[in-house]
């Protein structure tokens, strides 16, 4: 990249971040109004209470700020926003950033580990099906990637719970998020309590990623520079690795990062069933609680990953292909 | 070619066994040491067994602490919420699981115990009239507070403690979630350090309903002096404690993970110095109620379970396969009803749509209401579906005093078609030709609604056969429970505009006294467009006698003629088939075979006892 480029990538990346402030407020007002459509009420399971009467469940939502009208209270938001304020959860009474400060450390533990195993797996099971098409080797790939892609995850999940923790009584399906790792005994129970949730969804994941890497390697296996490089005299070792491979992660890298933003929001089912306290598990519990300052800020910072890792992803391609160019 | 199919088949049959294996009933596979036979032995049998009068069956009395107790002598206790915790004052509660985490921290001058008689808990006495704790005119009641109790920082209980938790929720702006428990109060005064004398506006039959049980509970002033009014929930100092309370309770807070988990610890100034038995306690939330079942009682990772609403058919699989725990069911006043609409909401009378200016066409009808009611067969939707989790009632006030349980009333209100059809063919409601029946082009078609909730669900089928026996046709209606329960005005599905003909949830009376449950249903309390839907009169009954006999009740000071009073209301109820009273709900707790003292209690948190609780 000489330096007539790299002014051209920097005024790109300008203009994509501008272009992003209009997209991210228009995502804000839609989920804004939606959830201010969606009736609902945080005090609901003091409905059929008679010692929380109407009235005081009225003085609640009046002190919560509920009664105002949606676009009333969509500006008040974005307001305390821009001062850095997300506000504050109705059930818990605390800041919202702290609320998912405490969650995300559970959710990169098992979440991202799920990932990068998937990761780890998937691109060399993918180049080894793609080199030895319809091998026996391939054939399992393929039923395992299958069965991961197409079982949803709240089925394999009920099942694991099923085989260890009630039959075989090996692992526990309680995640212990006040567990601290001190010594070996701990670390062993933070492994024991890992593997289900993480099994689950990096069997979900490395499905689905191990067909792209093979689709990929096998459009690239047949080209003419595959050619060349085999009549160059490489070995297949090198020709597969450096130039196939090479090539075929483009589309790959991108799928990657594209993920990783899944990564902060968590998984919603599998951290239901396995009671991991991650964001995936407070968006749904915020959403049926009708919290909405909790779900505002999960759903905005998601739809800034979003937003942010397609950038990256667009300038991640001129650095992968040098055929690419900003202009 | 054939071995690579042969491969892939393989690895399918392998698969598929293994979901097999899973699936099928699998033996009960204990764990190699945990469950000697004998702590079996000496568990309930069958919960089926205990359920008559399901109260206090599967506990000893709490009173009777065997030697081999003391305090600190337990290690962990665990306990599973399948909503989880997410704020420790109580005053700001938005769930009962807040009630129950914070009643190891924080606790009422006096607690209720199953039995609905007062147990003590800060105080020296319960005040009475007897011992001149409550003014002969009931137009006051002083408390005496015990002189020994410390909060866990180690300063001493006043009553300026006392004084000031009425304080904070007498403030409007605070927006107290028990601020109903704090009305009527003209003073709250503190004598000398040890007394709080409560002075009410008029003289209240119901002394008791201030700091008791869930509503009552005492914060310290030191920690929430600055926290009167909309600070309470947006200065951090005032957010930091309501996470974090000071109590005077047998437990002080460790860590909390909001949403999640409670860490406590014993708090060493907690004034019984054998007491609580075990070091630690944890409370984990979230997940569902039947994971929590297979906790507690499958795979035992957990102590105790709470409020296990789990099909009847799957409960009790569950425990029949497990071994690790026993079911425990306590009575409390909840009744899952069915409530009729006597306004008219056909969406066509737009603005007049359930105002009381357009009566019902048809349910306004003595003899349908009676027909709806008699068709309905209580006793296969209590078996079949809620098990040891409901009883049929024909009476909202099936317990103690008002009855010894639900049997007394039983045979009051059996199935009964032929009665109801020949009640409907009295008042000239014709069976037409696609079997529903007419009367003057009127049809009689209804829209039943309840929350979703697959219990409620098949609740309605059940009763949707019924009623089409007897040519009502019934079309089912089911709402997210939030919005169902929810109560903003631009809501129009909700119990409070009961924009259907039908509907059916549960509740119940909170306290031991029915007034404010019963008084819920006078005229004045219609829900309209007026009060943005919001009285609690949701069917929109209008009865005279009924609202005589309100009036006498809050009168009346005399306990015997109270229940009495209580009674003729509640047989009006049933007489004029306002709602119609279906399942008595005992809420339904599961522990492990180990455990031991618990007593819950329905009319106060589930854990108000922990302090007695221990393992064998």
């Amino acid at each position: 990249m000489g330096p007539k480029q790299v002014v051209h990538m920097g005024r790109y990346i300008i203009r994509r971040i501008l272009f992003a402030i209009p997209t991210l407020l228009g995502i804000s007002l839609v989920i804004f109004a939606v959830l201010a459509l969606a009736p609902g009420d945080p005090l609901a399971q003091f409905a059929a209470d008679p010692s929380v009467p109407p009235e005081v469940r009225e003085q609640i939502r009046v002190s919560l700020g509920l009664n105002d009208p949606w676009y009333i209270r969509y500006f008040k938001w974005l307001g305390a926003l821009m001062r850095g304020d997300w506000g504050f959860s109705f059930a818990a009474r605390v800041p919202v950033i702290e609320l998912i400060g405490q969650r995300l450390p559970q959710t990169l533990q098992v979440i991202g580990l799920a990932y990068i195993i998937s990761i780890c797996l998937a691109i060399p099971i993918g180049i080894i099906s793609a080199v030895k098409p319809y091998s026996a080797f391939d054939n399992i790939a393929t039923t395992f990637a299958f069965i991961g892609f197409s079982v949803p995850t709240f089925f394999t999940g009920l099942l694991l719970i099923l085989i260890f923790s009630v039959n075989l009584r090996w692992l526990p399906f309680i995640y212990n998020s006040t567990l601290e790792v001190t010594d070996w005994n701990s670390f062993w129970q933070q492994v024991k309590q890992m593997i289900m949730p993480v099994t689950v969804l990096a069997l979900y994941q490395t499905g689905t990623l191990t067909r792209f890497v093979r689709a990929s390697m096998m459009e690239n296996l047949p080209m003419d520079y595959t050619r060349t490089a085999r009549a160059k005299g490489l070995n297949e070792r090198n020709v597969i690795l450096w130039h196939v491979l090479r090539n075929s992660m483009i589309p790959v890298a991108t799928l990657i990062a594209l993920g990783v933003p899944t990564i902060f929001t968590g998984a919603i089912v599998t951290e239901q069933i396995f009671r991991i306290n991650g964001i995936g598990e407070l968006l749904i519990r915020s959403i049926q609680n009708s919290d909405t300052p909790v779900v505002m800020a999960i759903t905005f910072i998601f739809a800034v990953l979003v937003v942010s890792f397609n950038l990256i992803v667009d300038v991640l391609y001129g650095v992968l292909d040098p055929r690419i160019r900003y202009e | 070619m054939y071995r690579k199919r042969l491969l892939t088949w393989l690895l399918a049959t392998l698969v598929l066994t293994m979901v097999l294996a899973a699936c099928g009933s699998a033996p009960p596979a204990q764990a190699p040491t945990s469950e000697p036979p004998a702590a079996q032995a000496t568990t309930p049998p069958s919960t089926e067994a205990t359920m008559a009068p399901p109260a206090e069956t599967p506990t000893e009395a709490p009173t009777e602490a065997p030697a081999a107790t003391g305090r600190g002598a337990g290690d962990v206790l665990r306990i599973l919420y399948w909503q989880a915790p997410t704020i420790l004052n109580t005053h700001l509660a938005v769930g009962t699981k807040d009630w129950d985490a914070s009643r190891l921290i924080l606790e009422p001058l006096a607690s209720i115990g199953p039995d609905g008689k007062l147990v003590a808990e800060l105080v020296t006495e319960i005040p009475t009239v007897e011992n001149g704790g409550i003014a002969e005119d009931l137009t006051s009641i002083t408390w005496k507070l015990r002189d020994d109790i410390k909060w866990s920082d180690g300063s001493d209980l006043t009553a300026a403690d006392v004084v000031f938790t009425y304080e904070y929720c007498a403030d409007e702006t605070t927006a107290c979630t028990t601020a109903s428990a704090f009305d009527g109060i003209a003073s709250v005064e503190a004598v000398d350090d040890y007394t709080v004398k409560i002075t009410w506006e008029a003289p209240n039959a119901n002394s008791y309903k201030t700091f008791t049980s869930n509503s009552g509970r005492i914060i310290q002033k030191a920690q929430f002096e600055s926290c009167i009014g909309a600070a309470a929930s947006t200065d951090a100092a005032c957010q930091a404690a309501n996470l974090a309370p000071i109590g005077t309770g047998p437990y002080k807070l460790v860590d909390f993970r909001v949403g999640d988990t409670v860490l406590y610890d014993i708090n060493e100034f907690y004034r019984d110095p054998d007491k609580p038995f075990f070091q630690r306690v944890e409370i984990k939330g979230g997940g569902d109620a039947p994971s929590a079942a297979r906790a507690v009682f499958q795979t035992g990772e957990t102590d105790w379970a709470w409020n296990l609403q789990v099909e009847a058919a799957v409960l009790q699989q569950l425990i029949n396969q497990g071994g690790q725990g026993v079911l425990v069911p306590y009575n409390t006043a909840n009744v899952e009803r069915i409530l009729i609409n006597f306004t008219n909401v056909d969406p066509e009378l737009g603005e007049e749509r359930g105002q009381l200016s357009q009566p019902h066409p048809f349910l306004t009808d003595l003899a349908v209401r009676q027909a709806l009611a008699l068709s309905i067969d209580r006793r296969a939707i209590s078996e079949q579906l809620y098990g040891p989790t409901g009883f049929p009632t024909c009476s909202l006030l099936w317990y103690e005093p008002f009855a010894s349980g639900p049997d007394d009333f039983f045979g009051d209100c059996e199935q009964d078609i032929d009665a109801a059809n020949a009640l409907l063919d009295e008042a000239g409601w014709e069976l037409g030709a696609d079997g529903v029946r007419v009367k003057d082009g009127i049809r009689l078609s209804v829209i039943f609604q309840t929350s979703v909730n697959s219990l409620r669900q098949k609740t309605q089928e059940l009763i949707k056969a019924n009623w089409e026996a007897i040519g009502v046709e019934t079309e089912l209606k089911s709402v997210d429970a939030g919005v169902f329960f929810g109560s903003d005005v631009g809501n129009p599905d909700n119990i409070g505009h009961f924009f259907a003909d039908i509907q059916m949830y549960t509740t119940g009376a909170s306290e031991p006294d029915p007034t404010s449950h019963l008084c819920q249903w006078v005229s004045e309390q219609a829900s309209q467009s007026e009060n943005e839907w919001r009285g609690q009169n949701n069917m929109r009954w209008q009865n005279a006698e009924y609202d005589a006999l309100c009036a006498e009740l809050r009168a009346e000071t005399d306990p015997d003629r109270q229940v009495e009073i209580a009674l003729a209301m509640d047989a009006l109820i049933s007489s004029d088939v306002s709602m119609i009273p279906l399942v008595a709900r005992p809420r339904v707790a599961g522990a492990s075979n180990a455990l031991r003292g618990y007593n819950p209690s329905g009319w106060d948190s589930e854990l108000w006892d922990v302090a007695n609780w221990y393992k064998e």
